[in-house]
């Protein structure tokens, strides 16, 4: 469960480090990467990890529409562009679900026969249900791709550019809007392919995206804004403290460990473990 | 002559409480409860997110303690929710308080995310907490009609003339604040923290001044919530959601003006309401789509809100208008 929270996390993180957004539709982001595996599911019979490729190229292109019609328009705000950016996304959440409750009904749904379900491994004695081992794999992998991406390529390091200074970039030839529309593609794909991931096992609903999203952002602030390695390190802790709070109080209470642990995090040390900000 | 400050609030006052004297139909008055109650809880939201730039999207926190403190006494120890209220929203502020203290020394999206954490804090607890009513909630018995105890039922007009009078009141504390010192402290601190603080504002307490008053100011919202529905549980006066649509009215009407939080109320919950009604089973989700789609016209396209734009027109209507006056002259 902490690798998908950090993947989930990692695009979050990818888009804010980049420009200083808080993307608060990411949840309905990875909401709507579940419903196209879903349907994509029931359309082509194809076991979800077919899909894989398909959803996050759609999520990519999602994240470029996106940003181009209006995350663009947003940032050119004459007056407080802070708020206009936490309220723009947060429309586009609020849209989103609408769509999917539009179109999908609220009903809780989710995919029952795939390649992997109902099949669990032995490791050292502790019995693990293989499609949440697969979703951990998958996600380590996603993970490293994306921080090969952004640490050996030139993409990368014109990314890396970017953040550091968005007006120098552009005397160096680097277009800083087309940068923007790759950072946004690329979140979408990463918070794509944790979808999809997340479909194998868990239940699909227009809600979905909003238990996660609380989730990433926490993962993200714990492991510093814009840090990579801070958001793989703060969803394993996100995942522990889970998993501990839940054998400590009623289960129902888990996320209060989470909460408390971020509190705590930001009191002390108020831009994360790794943050740059 | 142009109307403004307190001759356009008197005249607003006015026909908002001539409204109802033509409508005798439950399902518009109930909106225009809802309405009335939303200005209210956004305008109180503005105090702090708005003036003092503070974005608080946990605000469902302190409608939810408001809600129960009054339900709590009145269900329980009788109560009157009249007292209830006040002592809800005392509570609320004290909470305010004590969730500002540590949450203030953060910034920016730090500050946000925080504020949610917290009231999902609170959701959670209320939701376990079994001599709160837990996940059943509580329903308030109805006791006979009758003013100390907040309940009618013969008609909602005293519903509506009981929020209106909170509206009211939370609007002439916004046109006081805003013209007196606290005010200009509350807006140094939203443009530029560094520089209030370097000049001797003591940001801190400023801050800590804004939590609480709207956090007084929710609470009594979600007492008076909780008479007019009788029913409470936490997913209907706790969640993320409630905190949501408590911020957008603000944000559609402009954040930070005296009549934002009015405006935005007055197009988004007859609507909602409306488009909730008529394509009910079919159109699930179409009001939160049209919710969502406003949202993110008016922050890209006018993030000063619909009043940032009324101004503009008066603006433009007054340039147009002053030719013409000065040949009358």
């Amino acid at each position: 469960m902490g690798l998908i929270y950090a993947l989930i996390a990692a695009g979050l993180s990818l888009i804010f480090g980049l420009m200083d957004i808080v993307n608060f539709a990411h949840g309905e982001f990875l909401m709507t990467a579940m419903y196209l595996t879903f349907g994509l599911h029931l359309l082509l019979t194809l076991d979800p990890l077919a899909l894989l490729p398909v959803v996050a190229a759609l999520m990519f292109l999602l994240g470029v529409v996106i940003y181009r019609t209006v995350i663009r328009r947003a940032m050119q705000a004459k007056t407080s562009v802070w708020m206009a950016q936490i309220f723009v996304t947060f429309g586009l959440a609020i849209m989103m679900r609408g769509l999917a409750q539009l179109i999908f009904t609220p009903e809780y749904r989710s995919i029952r026969h795939n390649w992997l379900s109902d099949r669990s491994v032995n490791l050292l004695g502790v019995y693990l249900s293989l499609p949440q081992l697969a979703a951990a794999g998958v996600c380590l992998l996603g993970f490293l791709g994306l921080y090969l991406l952004i640490a050996r390529t030139d993409f990368g390091r014109a990314l890396e550019a970017t953040r550091e200074d968005k007006e120098a970039v552009a005397l160096v030839g680097i277009n800083r809007d087309l940068i923007f529309a790759l950072g946004w593609g690329i979140g979408g794909a990463v918070v794509g392919i944790a979808g999809v991931m997340l479909a194998t096992f868990y239940y699909i609903y227009p809600g979905v995206g909003a238990n996660f999203a609380l989730v990433a952002f926490i993962t993200v602030a714990l492991g510093g804004f814009g840090s990579l390695g801070g958001a793989l390190l703060g969803g394993i802790i996100i995942g522990l403290v889970e998993a501990v709070t839940a054998m400590l109080v009623e289960p129902s209470l888990k996320s209060i460990g989470i909460y408390a642990v971020y509190m705590l995090v930001v009191l002390l040390r108020p831009r994360g473990l790794f943050g740059y900000l | 002559m142009k109307l403004q400050g307190l001759p356009l609030g008197a005249a607003v006052l006015a026909l908002v409480l001539a409204v109802p004297l033509g409508i005798s139909d439950p399902f518009f008055q109930n909106i225009l409860i809802l309405t009335a109650l939303y200005t209210a809880l956004s305008q109180a939201w503005n105090l702090l997110g708005g003036y003092c730039g503070q974005v608080s999207l946990g605000q469902a926190l302190f409608f939810g303690i408001g809600a129960y403190t009054s339900t709590i006494l009145f269900t329980r120890y009788g109560v009157s929710p009249l007292i209830g209220m006040m002592l809800g929203g005392l509570l609320a502020a004290l909470v305010g308080l004590a969730v500002g203290w540590p949450c203030f020394r953060l910034r920016g999206h730090y500050f946000v995310i925080a504020t949610i954490v917290v009231a999902e804090t609170g959701y959670l607890l209320f939701l376990n907490w079994d001599w709160a009513g837990a996940a059943t909630g509580i329903l308030i018995p109805f006791k006979g009609e009758s003013i100390v105890d907040f309940q009618f039922q013969t008609s909602k007009l005293p519903y509506y003339y009981g929020i209106v009078t909170i509206a009211a009141v939370l609007w002439l504390f916004s046109y006081w604040i805003a013209r007196s010192k606290w005010g200009f402290y509350w807006r140094a601190v939203r443009g530029n923290p560094d520089a209030a603080e370097s000049l001797g504002v003591r940001i801190f307490r400023y801050k800590m001044a804004a939590a609480a008053a709207s956090a007084f100011f929710t609470g009594i919202c979600g007492s008076f919530y909780a008479q007019y529905v009788s029913y409470i549980d936490p997913d209907s006066v706790l969640t993320f959601n409630q905190s949501v649509l408590i911020s957008l009215p603000t944000v559609l009407g402009g954040i930070g003006t005296l009549w934002g939080p009015a405006v935005g109320a007055v197009v988004l919950i007859p609507m909602s309401e409306l488009v909730r009604a008529y394509l009910g089973g079919t159109g699930q989700g179409t009001d939160l789509i049209i919710y969502g789609a406003l949202i993110v016209a008016v922050a890209t396209l006018k993030p000063e809100g619909l009043c940032g734009l009324i101004a503009d027109l008066r603006k433009s209507g007054g340039r147009a208008a002053r030719p013409a006056a000065d040949e009358g002259a």
